[in-house]
């Protein structure tokens, strides 16, 4: 096992665990560091794999996940306003899919 | 690849069971505020793993945008969920809070989503595996063409020449995740800062200098690590921390030409993937005689638009609306 398998491992780790947290989370804020975190795992596995050379890694995978970084700050900052936005409504961070009076 | 030495595999499988565990921490800490810092701290150590894969151009990113304005987003966010709560009673509240941070699905809903979780674990797993030891990917057609590029890191001549269209619909990204957030219409909130002068004094001190940090990482990312996201967000930095500070952009500021800042970037880029179509019939296929002068230009204008957005991402609401009020 070489250094960028080892690290492709942890990426579909934290990848695993951040889909599991978003299923079994309510509240928001907490679905949203779960996409953060699966979106780390991604980038984890993208450039773990770019990696598997003798001379310099691939620069495409290290400029797709910079890219990637900026879209995730994008969405964190929008998915957070509307959060905010739905707590100010309905004064709960959740959503309502069940028990709905 | 040769293979690792015992202080190497030790260094790394470090790194490995600490993300994991930071990870399993932030996702599942019973406190959403402490769950926000591991958070933070998961960050941090994800850019010691971006260094230790030869990614120091990702690791810049990510310490920046991925550690620090996230987090600082987060934390923001957090603090007005509290205030929103606070406002609606006292007391009894504080424990519902506490409560509803805590929920989860019913635990019968626990081992349903856990089964497929862990079978695409084992999948994907298997997956990396199969795969070969040995990729050169495009490292070696990047390495060809590089000259012609018109800058000599790799890493910027794909996302400003070879893959300048990724580059170009990111910042569009950015305008719109902006133009959501202010069509949301999210009051402002109503707490002002208490002047900390530590706070104010340590604002003083660090804008100058992550002026000149940003503008470093602007001017070397044409050969080494650094370029036009990096700088923006170090830049973008600096505004979260004069806003922390109290300070808010003046009235004559906020309207046109706070706007012409948030899209010059855009429409820099948009304008140049123009004139290059209707020269050189291509989108965006930029002459090699003058390749570093548009890089250049482009990763200015990007720069100044992304820490403009970043900082009016933080902020929320519009600036000239909440001076209003």
């Amino acid at each position: 096992m070489s250094i960028a398998v080892l690290y492709a491992l942890v990426g579909i780790g934290l990848f695993c665990l951040g889909v599991y947290a978003l299923m079994i989370h309510a509240h928001l804020l907490r679905k949203i560091l779960a996409l953060n975190i699966m979106g780390s795992g991604v980038f984890m596995v993208l450039l773990a794999l770019a990696g598997r050379t003798e001379i310099m890694p691939d620069p495409v995978p290290a400029a797709m996940v910079i890219t990637g970084i900026v879209v995730a700050v994008s969405a964190t900052a929008f998915a957070l306003a509307l959060m905010l936005k739905i707590s100010a409504v309905t004064g709960r961070a959740e959503l309502n899919d069940e028990e709905e009076k | 690849m040769e293979a690792l030495s015992l202080l190497q595999w030790l260094i790394d499988g470090l790194i490995g069971i600490g993300l994991l565990w930071l990870a399993w921490r932030a996702l599942f800490c019973p406190e959403l505020f402490k769950a926000i810092v591991l958070f933070i701290a998961f960050g941090l150590l994800m850019t010691l793993a971006w260094v230790r894969l030869k990614a120091p151009d990702v690791a810049l990113a990510e310490v920046a945008i991925g550690a620090g304005l996230t987090g600082a987003l987060l934390l923001s966010s957090w603090a007005k969920l509290r205030d929103f709560d606070a406002n609606k009673g006292m007391g009894v509240r504080e424990k519902n809070r506490v409560q509803s941070e805590q929920k989860t699905k019913r635990p019968f809903f626990h081992w349903l989503s856990a089964t497929p979780v862990l079978l695409m674990a084992v999948g994907l797993g298997y997956g990396v595996l199969q795969l070969s030891p040995y990729a050169t990917g495009l490292s070696t057609a990047v390495a060809e063409n590089l000259d012609a590029s018109g800058v000599s890191n790799p890493v910027t001549a794909v996302l400003l020449n070879f893959r300048a269209y990724d580059t170009l619909l990111e910042i569009a990204v950015l305008l719109l995740a902006l133009i959501g957030i202010w069509s949301l219409e999210i009051r402002p909130s109503v707490r002002e800062a208490t002047l900390d002068p530590v706070l104010d004094l340590l604002a003083r001190l660090l804008t100058p200098l992550l002026l000149l940090v940003s503008a470093y990482l602007l001017w070397v990312g044409a050969h080494a690590s650094g370029g036009a996201f990096q700088a923006g967000s170090v830049l973008g930095a600096a505004g979260v921390l004069l806003i922390l500070a109290g300070w808010r952009l003046p009235l004559s500021l906020a309207g046109l030409p706070l706007r012409i800042t948030l899209v010059v970037g855009l429409s820099t880029f948009i304008a140049v993937a123009v004139l290059m179509m209707l020269d050189r019939g291509q989108l965006l296929a930029f002459p090699p005689s003058q390749a570093s002068l548009i890089i250049f230009v482009l990763e200015t204008t990007a720069t100044l638009s992304i820490a403009a957005i970043l900082a009016a991402l933080f902020l929320g609401s519009r600036p000239d609306h909440s001076e209003k009020i």
